[in-house]
């Protein structure tokens, strides 16, 4: 049992050994999870913080005048262009200067002043329909804040039903917020599967890996041997996502350490357990990258990460019920964003666990018997 | 000799480097003249693929100047390569494409017409034998028809000069020959310019010229019998009296400063003196120098010899009775193919037991169910008395192993490397520091720095050797451990070899090196996954024809058992 376990330790030391030794292995494991957590921080996000759009206003009254003031004050609208007839508006949209016009009609200050409603015609660009919703939203709302401000002004009652909105563990719902910690699980994934299914792909091709198997060490031990490496490296670079989502865009850690680091350890065993079944299966490490990514992208895409698995097809959501993704990203935005605790998280944590389960026992047969 | 005139390739203080490293090649200057065959020869590392690969304008020289055909490579890359043909050490054979589709491709690439090649195919196809094999894919081929296919290839385009770079490396002896006797009916009858790198020294000795290169320098350019000169009266041969053995006697003679050289050799022992003042004892009887001989009083001019001391083990076997490695009717088989068919042999202990047998023969297959690697589809199999298959770690851990490639862990360090192995064996404590500072001792590595991918060949073969052996195993398993060694290197490595056999350590090695199976006291031929001769080398040298007074070489008999058995079987499958 100890020789056993001296073995392992011998064969994780020596893996470690030959990351940190070679230079480029080592920034080829750090560099690019900060790089991807800066680039995902800024470029991912859903949020619009600058919509160009184009004005075409016949009215010079106070309401109209009061109206863009609004538009203008967000500091989120900015407008490129004033114009003068229809034609030039619509030529604004279709070269992409404008993501909105804004129409206003001549009667507008006249028909609001003498009681009546009146329509402001709201022009997008539907051809990005994920921003063009979220720009006519905020559009939407700046036109009630006028509304609201209109009738209080001239004495007449609110609306019957205000809509009182807050969002909880994000008040202001910057899409960073939960992208950033969900990278935590995604950027994991990739470098701790790759690491597991490369490293008996490489003994394999360096010739090395007989040279294990005829010294007393038993498959399990190398196994076991390659596993943790791969885990710790892959904690060490989870632990880099949290450091630049706390130290750089100042996302507030509401959790507890304890709780994050024990999921991501269930987490990784999986990560770990599909990445020896991949190196079980591949002779060299050019197969065992190629099995390895074309894994990552339906683990990614399934993970409702970015879109929620609630919309997809039935068939796929079952598919997300094997992706330790889902999971893991559940986990660290939980217990990062709302401080989610073991029992909160229990219905993420036990399918992590037999996913790892599995696959390490099916690694572990493949090894026994794929070797000899 | 440089700038005669006729030189097709000439070299002036040519210089390239590759990185930090020791520059490939040091100043080079050398000429090939045209219409001979030129033999470069000089071990792994001593630049030779760089040569070539300068000459064809694949690489640019750092500084000197280059002509080849009259062109400079740096500038005129194109022309050359429409005029030269180069056939690196890996061709590049499509496996999936049949022999006539490799031919085809070649031929488009070098844009030979439809005319040629039905005037030129034929010739090439009939040359190198393989017109029976046009439909085979190229994958199917075996090794030495791979690279006489490689050759037909690069002779497509009908070259100006042929650059080959190790085309006899890891081809067995019988193809070996056949090659050669191409590219000699090449130059002989065609007029053809080759350049051609090689290791094996017995074959520099059929060039018109050789070039000696070591460590990026140019030794000596010179015809063979140049060589072989430099060692005039001073090759003798002495026959090991009863007890000792030829290896032995080798060994005794090296310790001795007035010999520059010794090997055994069919049962005897050659040895180089120092001084070319008669025999230096007695019994000694004087025999025609040979170029290896010639090669050696060289290579002792610019390299002082290696302070060998020979492996004492802290912990020798204990000496035991009866067989150490017992095989009896061993079968392997991957699915319908045998590649091992009822091979029975055995080893007992402190014996150097060899497995010869051209690519493929099946010895690899059996090295490997040795070294319980792969599980045996039948027969009995035990080593150290047990069945490695089935014994598991115990067993393993009696057994020591050197894998063909050296199979060391690159990034680390000589330390880290022997660290890794000592605890994979088990070895703890002041155990463990003590056999790893035996190590570093007994093979000379105290003063290794570095990354073990970074040292040189013999620097990792002796680390391999010191990996395998840190746990003091009773048996212990070499896999090809001369390939790409130099002559010197070669030396060194049987000399510890046979200290360990001598304290009791059982050796298996694989070679297809044949005057090496002289170390050997047993030796087994392989071909088609058969046994086709065993016994001592004498006994098997026995089986060889002989020619005149000459005594049959092993690799004679090499030839001689495969030819004869392959011929028995063309017969039995005539008559069936």
């Amino acid at each position: 049992m100890l020789n056993s376990l001296l073995r392992i330790v011998a064969l994780a030391r020596k893996e470690l050994l030959a990351v940190l030794k070679d230079r480029r292995a080592l920034l080829s494991l750090l560099v690019p999870v900060l790089v991807q957590t800066m680039v995902f921080g800024y470029a991912a996000s859903y949020d619009l913080n600058r919509v160009p759009y184009v004005l075409w206003s016949r009215d010079q009254g106070e309401a109209a005048t009061a109206l863009i003031a609004r538009f203008d004050g967000t500091g989120i609208f900015q407008r490129v262009a004033t114009v003068e007839r229809e034609r030039e508006l619509r030529a604004a949209i279709d070269d992409r200067r404008a993501l909105l016009a804004i129409g206003i009609p001549a009667d507008f200050t006249r028909r609001l002043a003498a009681g009546s409603s009146v329509d402001v015609q709201l022009i997008a660009d539907g051809r990005n329909s994920n921003t063009a919703s979220t720009a006519l939203g905020y559009a939407q709302t700046v036109v009630g804040a006028f509304n609201a401000q209109w009738r209080a002004a001239h004495g007449e009652s609110g609306p019957p039903a205000r809509l009182t909105a807050r969002a909880w563990y994000n008040p202001n719902l910057i899409s960073r917020w939960d992208m950033v910690p969900g990278l935590i699980g995604t950027l994991t994934l990739l470098q701790t599967m790759l690491l597991a299914a490369m490293s008996v792909a490489r003994e394999r091709e360096q010739g090395t890996f007989d040279q294990l198997l005829v010294t007393p060490i038993r498959p399990g031990e190398i196994m076991a041997g390659k596993a943790l490496p791969a885990m710790l490296i892959g904690i060490a670079q989870a632990t880099g996502v949290l450091l630049v989502a706390q130290l750089w865009f100042r996302i507030p850690f509401e959790g507890s350490f304890a709780v994050l680091y024990g999921g991501l350890v269930v987490f990784v065993l999986a990560a770990v357990g599909i990445g020896l079944v991949l190196s079980a299966l591949s002779y060299t490490m050019q197969q065992a990258m190629l099995y390895s990514f074309l894994l990552l992208m339906p683990f990614t895409l399934l993970s409702g990460l970015t879109t929620p698995i609630a919309n997809m097809p039935r068939v796929l959501q079952d598919f997300t019920l094997i992706d330790p993704l889902r999971y893991a990203i559940n986990i660290a935005q939980r217990v990062y964003l709302e401080g989610a605790g073991v029992k909160l998280l229990l219905p993420e944590l036990w399918p992590l666990a037999l996913i790892a389960t599995v696959t390490l026992s099916a690694a572990s047969w493949m090894f026994r018997h794929r070797l000899q | 000799m440089n700038g005669e005139p006729g030189a097709v390739l000439e070299c002036r203080e040519v210089h390239k480097s590759f990185g930090p490293r020791a520059p490939a090649l040091a100043g080079v200057s050398l000429a090939v003249p045209a219409g001979r065959l030129s033999a470069l020869i000089g071990p792994d590392g001593a630049g030779k693929t760089t040569l070539m690969r300068l000459a064809c304008g694949l690489l640019r020289a750092e500084r000197g100047t280059l002509r080849v055909l009259g062109f400079d490579p740096a500038v005129a890359a194109l022309r050359i390569q429409e005029r030269v043909s180069y056939m690196p050490q890996k061709f590049g054979l499509y496996e999936d494409l049949t022999v006539r589709e490799n031919l085809d491709l070649y031929a488009d690439l070098h844009g030979v017409s439809a005319d040629a090649r039905a005037q030129r195919y034929p010739q090439l196809l009939h040359m190198t034998d393989l017109a029976r094999f046009e439909r085979r894919l190229a994958g199917r081929l075996s090794g030495g028809m791979k690279q006489k296919l490689g050759l037909a290839c690069t002779l497509v385009g009908s070259p100006q000069l042929l650059l080959l770079d190790e085309p006899t490396v890891g081809v067995d002896p019988l193809s070996r020959r056949e090659l050669w006797q191409i590219v000699s009916h090449l130059v002989r009858e065609q007029g053809l310019t080759v350049l051609l790198s090689t290791a094996y020294l017995d074959e520099a000795e059929r060039a018109d010229r050789v070039i000696v290169l070591q460590a990026g320098r140019v030794l000596a350019e010179d015809v063979p019998l140049g060589i072989i000169r430099l060692a005039a009266g001073r090759t003798f041969k002495l026959t090991p009296a009863a007890p000792e053995n030829a290896r032995r006697l080798q060994a005794r003679l090296l310790a001795s400063s007035a010999v520059i050289d010794a090997v055994p050799d069919a049962g005897a022992v050659r040895c180089v003196c120092a001084q070319a003042d008669g025999p230096p004892a007695a019994g000694l009887t004087a025999v025609a120098p040979r170029f290896e001989d010639g090669f050696m009083v060289l290579l002792r001019r610019s390299h002082a010899p290696e302070a060998l001391t020979d492996i004492v083990l802290s912990n020798p076997p204990a000496p035991s009775s009866g067989a150490v490695i017992e095989v009896r009717d061993l079968v392997k088989r991957f699915g319908a193919f045998t590649a091992v068919d009822r091979v029975s042999f055995s080893v007992s202990q402190g014996e150097i037991f060899g497995l010869l047998g051209p690519n493929g023969a099946g010895k690899t297959t059996t090295f490997r169910m040795l070294c319980g690697l792969l599980a045996p589809s039948g027969g009995v199999l035990r080593v150290g008395g047990v069945d490695v298959a089935r014994a598991g770690d115990a067993a393993r851990g009696q057994l020591g192993y050197v894998a063909q490639k050296f199979s060391l862990y690159g990034p680390l360090n000589v330390r880290e490397n022997l660290e890794f192995f000592a605890s994979a064996y088990g070895l703890r404590g002041a155990r463990r520091r003590e056999r790893i500072d035996w190590a570093m001792r007994q093979f000379d590595l105290t003063r290794t720095a570095g990354a073990a991918a970074d040292l040189p060949g013999g620097f990792k073969q002796r680390l391999a050797m010191a990996a395998a052996l840190l746990h003091e195993p009773r048996i212990l398993f070499l896999d090809e451990p001369t390939s790409g060694a130099d002559a010197l290197a070669r030396r060194a490595f049987w000399r510890r070899i046979s200290a360990l056999a001598d304290q009791g350590v059982t050796v298996v090695v694989t070679t297809h090196f044949m005057p090496e199976a002289e170390y050997c006291d047993h030796i087994v031929i392989m071909d088609s996954g058969r046994v086709l001769a065993q016994g001592t080398p004498a006994q098997v040298r026995s089986l060889a024809p002989r020619q005149g007074e000459l005594e049959p070489t092993m690799e004679d008999a090499f030839i001689a058992v495969v030819e004869r058995s392959r011929a028995a079987e063309a017969a039995a499958a005539g008559a069936g």
